[in-house]
């Protein structure tokens, strides 16, 4: 391996690959075999974060971004100047090895440009993973990202040797991806994703039968959505996740606020900012619709299509459904605990273990670390005060910004900050 | 009745023999100090306790057969987190589970069950943080070497983690606060002390005692840490709440470059 030109490449196809939001390196079962190298049977490692606050547990390059497609809201976008460059299968297979020897990452995320044709990309994509576990013993994590449109026998080849297989959707809706990537069709998406599916449901079910039966992609499925680049609201956004959680058995939805990279009219301007709070507030609907017991119609629906940037969806909910309050901490059961605004599901099951010893009372909820400053006014406890004094969903709404400073105030006020 | 002191090694069996001693003369009132950090009291009785695994084990079987499993970890874990004055409230803690049946640790609403298992939460996230902060450097030998500062004493905890990790590596993790490190040789995990040379710089990495290509992976993993930030999501508050300040000086991609 040339330093130099390997160092040259990496720098290229690192910052190209960085747009990618996914950096789960948990969720395999693909412990240490034969005294190899690595494991990836326990819980994701974040080894370090970047500036921007994003964990970094992954390799996370692009083979190449050398790409035939021009889609709008990509830096790799065939009508981009920009610096091309492509990995060889052996270098990327060197690096992995030796940053996870080092400690720095958990694995490989290795996703790709399209040069010449869908199935000629992801031929080296899956000989990249195909090396490493065969020839380097290597268990660690593999995130390969699947080219739309190859062939179902490459799927089924990538998902032996990876753990997670993912293809970006990319924009939320048909019609945005029609106007910002005209050279993709939304069922080359599709395709590659169920394939997967089907090869996991098939895994499964033999794995029932012939214990020896080779893994096929342990983590799951993934997918990613850009979101503020076509104009979707919420309501549309959330709307599209729940039918691939539902459709395609996928293991996560990532958000991931458009950051303006080209001066194309179809987009956001250059210094246009982030949408990181909405992104945000996307990704507490997620938890909502997959932890905490909600159906995504109770948050966000015809009437209610926008999610409030104020509050978090949880609290907006609570405010909409007033009679649903107050609830009592030491009777309730745990699907209502955890419509309790600030109470989150560690706070839930640390009540449902120590009412059992006693009564709750407000020093005991504050002590296990409930945020009160919201919790108060939705739940009662073992104690006279009680704080619901017939307020309105205004006047509690009120009442809990005053007390709190968020921390995308900045992002909310209107204020120019003249010295920031 | 007097207060007895009771000193023991620092060791967790030199604790649990400690606890061991103040069940067998029914002691209502005891303190229990590591000799290393001991205040003598004015009004004490000093008793050295003499480490013995027997008795140790003894207690440690009793305590597991009162506690969850989370319990008698969090309580290891607490134990090895070092603070003054952890031993008081793991004896508080032990003489609370002992008295009940069921086991205790869930009893959130309860003082000192609720500090153990903060304590415990705080050893547990350092021990997080070694297994992710850990950079290893392939010195001249061959074996993969890392240095750490933990604030807790956390080296007993992440040794699994490693040696099922890196399997077919040597590799040595040392603590220089503690003095002492886990050295792999391909076969079992063996408690290590170094002697360093005087001009061994544990932040820095010398073409003295390490490989010459670990130089240039080096230098990738900061190139590609660079390459990898968006700077118009810049948020560097974030950023210092995941790898807090005193961690950088090991971290490769944190050093000058």
């Amino acid at each position: 391996m040339s330093f130099q030109r390997t160092q040259e490449k990496l720098k290229i196809l690192a910052d190209a690959a960085k747009y990618d939001v996914s950096c789960s390196s948990s969720g395999s079962k693909r412990s240490n075999t034969n005294k190899g190298l690595g494991d990836a049977s326990g819980m994701g490692i974040c080894h370090s974060y970047t500036e921007d606050g994003r964990c970094v547990s992954l390799l996370k390059i692009l083979l190449t971004n050398h790409c035939i497609f021009d889609c709008a809201y990509c830096v790799t976008r065939k009508s981009n100047d920009i610096k091309r460059a492509a990995f060889k299968v052996q270098e990327v297979v060197d690096l992995t090895i030796n940053f996870y020897r080092r400690n720095y990452i958990e694995g490989l995320f290795l996703s790709s440009g399209i040069f010449k044709s869908a199935d000629f990309t992801m031929e080296r994509l899956v000989a990249v993973a195909k090396k490493l576990r065969l020839e380097e013993n290597f268990n660690g994590y593999i995130h390969l990202k699947s080219i739309p449109g190859a062939s179902d026998e490459l799927m089924r080849e990538a998902g032996l040797y990876a753990d997670r297989l993912s293809v970006n959707i990319e924009i939320p809706t048909e019609a945005g991806l029609k106007k910002l990537a005209p050279d993709k069709k939304r069922e080359d998406f599709i395709k590659p994703m169920v394939k997967v599916k089907n090869e996991i449901i098939q895994y499964k079910a033999e794995k029932k039968i012939l214990k020896s039966t080779p893994k096929f992609a342990p983590a799951g499925q993934s997918t990613q959505m850009i979101i503020g680049a076509s104009g979707e609201n919420d309501f549309q956004i959330m709307q599209t996740s729940n039918f691939f959680y539902k459709t395609y058995n996928l293991k996560r939805v990532y958000y991931s606020g458009y950051v303006p990279i080209s001066y194309d009219n179809r987009l956001p301007q250059i210094g246009s900012a982030v949408p990181m709070l909405r992104e945000n507030r996307l990704y507490q609907t997620d938890w909502l619709m997959r932890f905490y017991g909600f159906d995504v119609s109770e948050i966000l629906n015809e009437q209610h299509q926008h999610l409030d940037l104020e509050v978090d969806p949880k609290l907006g909910w609570a405010l909409r459904n007033l009679h649903e309050f107050p609830v009592d901490v030491n009777t309730a059961d745990k699907r209502m605990l955890a419509r309790i605004p600030g109470l989150g599901m560690k706070s839930v099951y640390k009540i449902l273990n120590a009412r059992r010893f006693r009564k709750l009372n407000w020093e005991h909820l504050k002590k296990i670390g409930v945020a009160l400053n919201r919790a108060q006014y939705f739940m009662v406890c073992d104690s006279h005060q009680f704080e619901k004094r017939d307020l309105t969903s205004e006047k509690i709404k009120g009442l809990i910004l005053q007390n709190s400073t968020s921390k995308y105030q900045k992002s909310l006020s209107n204020q120019l900050n003249l010295f920031g | 009745m007097k207060n007895k002191n009771l000193i023991y090694d620092g060791t967790f069996d030199g604790f649990l023999s400690a606890i061991f001693y103040v069940f067998e003369h029914k002691l209502k009132s005891a303190s229990i100090q590591n000799e290393f950090v001991v205040q003598q009291g004015l009004f004490s009785e000093v008793e050295r306790i003499i480490t013995d695994e027997g008795k140790a084990n003894r207690v440690w079987k009793g305590i597991k057969s009162k506690l969850s499993s989370r319990g008698s970890y969090q309580l290891y874990y607490a134990f090895l987190s070092e603070q003054s004055g952890v031993e008081a409230l793991l004896l508080d803690y032990i003489r609370y589970a002992l008295s009940k049946v069921t086991p205790v640790d869930k009893d959130y609403a309860h003082p000192s069950v609720l500090k153990i298992a903060q304590i415990a939460k705080s050893v547990g996230r350092e021990k997080h943080r070694m297994e992710a902060f850990v950079r290893f450097r392939l010195t001249k030998d061959d074996i993969y070497f890392a240095n750490i500062e933990p604030d807790f004493n956390v080296l007993p905890l992440i040794e699994k983690h490693f040696k099922r990790r890196y399997a077919d590596q040597k590799w040595v993790i040392y603590d220089i606060r503690r003095g002492y490190g886990l050295y792999y040789d391909l076969e079992t995990v063996e408690i290590v002390n170094m002697d360093f040379p005087a001009n061994f710089d544990f932040t820095k990495t010398d073409d003295e005692f390490f490989s010459t290509q670990e130089f240039e992976f080096q230098k990738l993993w900061q190139d590609y840490f660079k390459a990898t930030n968006i700077a118009s999501r810049k948020n560097m508050k974030l950023h210092v709440r995941h790898v807090p300040k005193r961690y950088w000086k090991y971290l490769s991609e944190k050093q000058p470059n």
